[in-house]
């Protein structure tokens, strides 16, 4: 038996608490939970069942934190964990979940199976068993600070060019700002534009604003990979640089993930509060509306359907901010299956992407979203989030559907009324 | 031991044991988890969340449409099943006079036959359950010993129940007296088996709907 196994179940031990051992004790092994993921309905194989993948945390729970477990253990009654449990289960744990929480929304005794994932995480990445791809990913998030391993400069270099095409200000590590941007490494190299209406859509609203040299990456892969230690030193980048800054809020990108982990996970990591606030760049856009500093003019006018993220919409509470900014710049908006609140993931969130290993299940299991799309009969389709954007793009590419991926902050930047901007 | 004797002890020592099992239990599984404990939430909630752990506890039990579609069966079993069983514990006549026996409380009940198709109803969802745990590859893959045996303890008190009432089978004391000892095995194995998610069940759903409720999301 390894060390790292070891401390791998004692991770477990360590993450169990109330609401797990209650959502554990009320399972009844329904199965309703299947039906909820992409990844059983889309292969039909049942070793996909979400609540299936928790086994090792279940047995664990119920061989030491319950009366029974523990006689029947001591009894020889009960296969204590090992670390081939793990190898076996890492498949399960990492390439065909995407902590999307869709199984979390229909669980009729409530469970939140994207949470114990979350937990069981911890255990297998650090007895070993975390796929390669994330691995790399965090180590060069760690080192290079971001997980594509943009360093600085290349950063800098994406703001300059976002200054040249956008013509609006994008200042660096400005101290005093009220606002700090962080980007999720899909936007940095993937659509970068993204900072470029930010510019604009600030310019207009007349809000001061920073990026940071050192703090510009705000995917957190210690997350997806389940290590709170390097999450926490991931995040702590973005909390040291908005305090030294002294900013008044963090604007998280759309990328949910990144989202989730500086809103809901970063104080938890840190052990403290902020010292200031974190708000959704939606949130932001849709309160600048709003207020009435933000303009905007003419709409999208081809048929366009919506993507919701599931870290910001049922995962992050950022619900009705993506329909309502959405009609406000797209005048043939057509509705998609489950859309909202229960809409399906994009397949490669939670980690997914960065794992190569998982890449032809990912492709496989498109084929929800691919019927979703088909159903709206739309060629455009508008995502806040990055890292959905990206996915899908490749997935669509894959199946040769001419559809095209839309960010939802750079469709705003696109139809703002700049009239007066100087 | 006569069938007299028999129905002598599970209602006496018999039923006296169950219920302190029932009891001591629940309260050890409550305590299991509840020690526990969880880390303080150190995010700032987006909204005020009071009550939105119970609400949950409640709306849960209220599938949105489109997941009622994905697997009705399961539903439908699972609702009327449910019910049945509730109508055939909490309404039948003569369990409410033990109850006010015992307790010293009750409420009025339903006229047998009533009772009797609601039995029946708890009896035939509860077969088809099983077929479906049987013939479902998701069930299948997910079922163990336990769930097998936890069928079997639910069944067999309906079932004793009705043929008791219906004089089936058995001679009535017999069958009255095996009844009421499945029900005996039945409540001592709640808090040691699945069966414990008829209460942790509140807990389960509190906690998802309190902690969603933190980011503003209502599940």
């Amino acid at each position: 038996m390894s060390a790292s196994f070891e401390r791998g179940v004692d991770l477990l031990r360590e993450v169990m608490d109330a609401p797990t051992a209650a959502y554990l004790s009320s399972c009844m092994s329904c199965g309703l939970c299947a039906h909820a993921c992409l990844f059983y309905t889309e292969t039909g194989d049942p070793k996909y069942t979400p609540i299936r993948k928790l086994e090792p945390l279940k047995r664990l729970w119920r061989q030491e934190f319950t009366l029974f477990g523990r006689l029947a253990r001591l009894a020889g009654l009960a296969r204590p964990l090992a670390d081939a449990d793990f190898a076996r289960w890492s498949e399960l744990v990492y390439d065909s979940c995407t902590l999307c929480g869709r199984c979390s929304m229909v669980c009729p005794v409530g469970n939140d199976i994207a949470a114990m994932i979350r937990k069981i995480r911890e255990g297998l990445a650090i007895a070993g068993h975390a796929p390669k791809g994330l691995v790399d990913a965090t180590r060069r998030t760690i080192e290079q600070g971001s997980p594509m391993g943009i360093k600085p400069p290349a950063f800098l270099k994406v703001v300059q060019h976002q200054r040249d095409d956008s013509g609006a200000e994008i200042p660096v590590d400005r101290a005093g700002s009220d606002y700090l941007v962080v980007m999720s490494s899909m936007e940095i190299v993937g659509s970068p534009e993204y900072l470029g209406a930010l510019a604009k859509i600030f310019r207009q609203a007349g809000l001061t604003w920073t990026v940071s040299s050192t703090a510009y990456e705000a995917t957190n892969s210690g997350i997806q990979i389940g290590v709170s230690d390097l999450a926490k030193q991931i995040v702590s980048r973005i909390v040291d640089a908005a305090e030294t800054l002294g900013v008044k809020f963090v604007v998280s990108p759309e990328c949910g993930h990144a989202y989730s982990a500086l809103r809901w996970e970063g104080p938890n990591l840190i052990g403290r509060p902020y010292k200031f606030r974190v708000v959704h760049v939606l949130e932001l856009i849709d309160e600048l509306r709003r207020a009435g500093k933000l303009r905007t003019k003419g709409t999208f006018d081809e048929p366009v359907a919506l993507h919701d993220p599931c870290q910001i919409v049922r995962r992050g509470g950022v619900v009705e901010q993506p329909g309502t900014l959405l009609k406000a710049v797209a005048s043939k908006i057509r509705e998609t299956e489950d859309q909202g609140m229960l809409n399906w993931c994009c397949c490669g969130g939670g980690g997914v992407s960065a794992n190569h290993g998982a890449e032809a299940l990912r492709i496989r299991v498109f084929t929800k979203k691919k019927s979703q799309i088909e159903k709206a009969g739309v060629a455009h389709l508008v995502t806040p989030c990055g890292n959905c954007r990206n996915v899908i793009e490749e997935a669509l590419d894959h199946y040769g559907m001419k559809v095209e991926v839309h960010g939802l902050t750079e469709l705003v930047g696109d139809h703002l009324d700049e009239g007066d901007a100087s | 031991m006569s069938a007299m004797q028999f129905l002598v002890w599970v209602r006496g020592p018999g039923l006296q044991w169950s219920v302190a099992i029932l009891i001591a239990g629940v309260l050890l599984r409550m305590f299991e988890i509840l020690s526990l404990g969880r880390r303080p939430d150190l995010s700032e909630p987006r909204t005020a969340t009071r009550g939105s752990g119970w609400r949950t506890v409640v709306m849960r039990s209220i599938p949105p449409a489109s997941v009622f579609r994905t697997a009705p069966a399961l539903f439908i079993l699972g609702y009327l099943f449910h019910l049945g069983l509730l109508a055939s514990v909490a309404l039948f006549v003569p369990h409410l006079e033990l109850l006010r026996r015992i307790l010293g409380l009750a409420w009025p009940g339903l006229p047998s036959p009533l009772v009797d198709a609601a039995a029946l109803v708890a009896l035939v969802a509860l077969l088809m359950v099983l077929v479906y745990r049987l013939r479902d590859p998701v069930r299948r893959r997910l079922s163990t010993v336990e769930d097998y045996l936890v069928w079997a303890l639910t069944f067999v008190p309906l079932a004793t129940g009705y043929c008791a009432f219906h004089h089936l089978l058995l001679p009535y004391t017999a069958m009255l007296a095996v009844h009421i000892l499945s029900v005996e095995l039945l409540l001592a194995a709640v808090p040691f088996t699945k069966l414990s998610h008829a209460y942790t069940l509140l807990l389960a759903r509190w906690y998802a709907g309190a902690i969603a409720a933190r980011k503003g999301v209502v599940t």
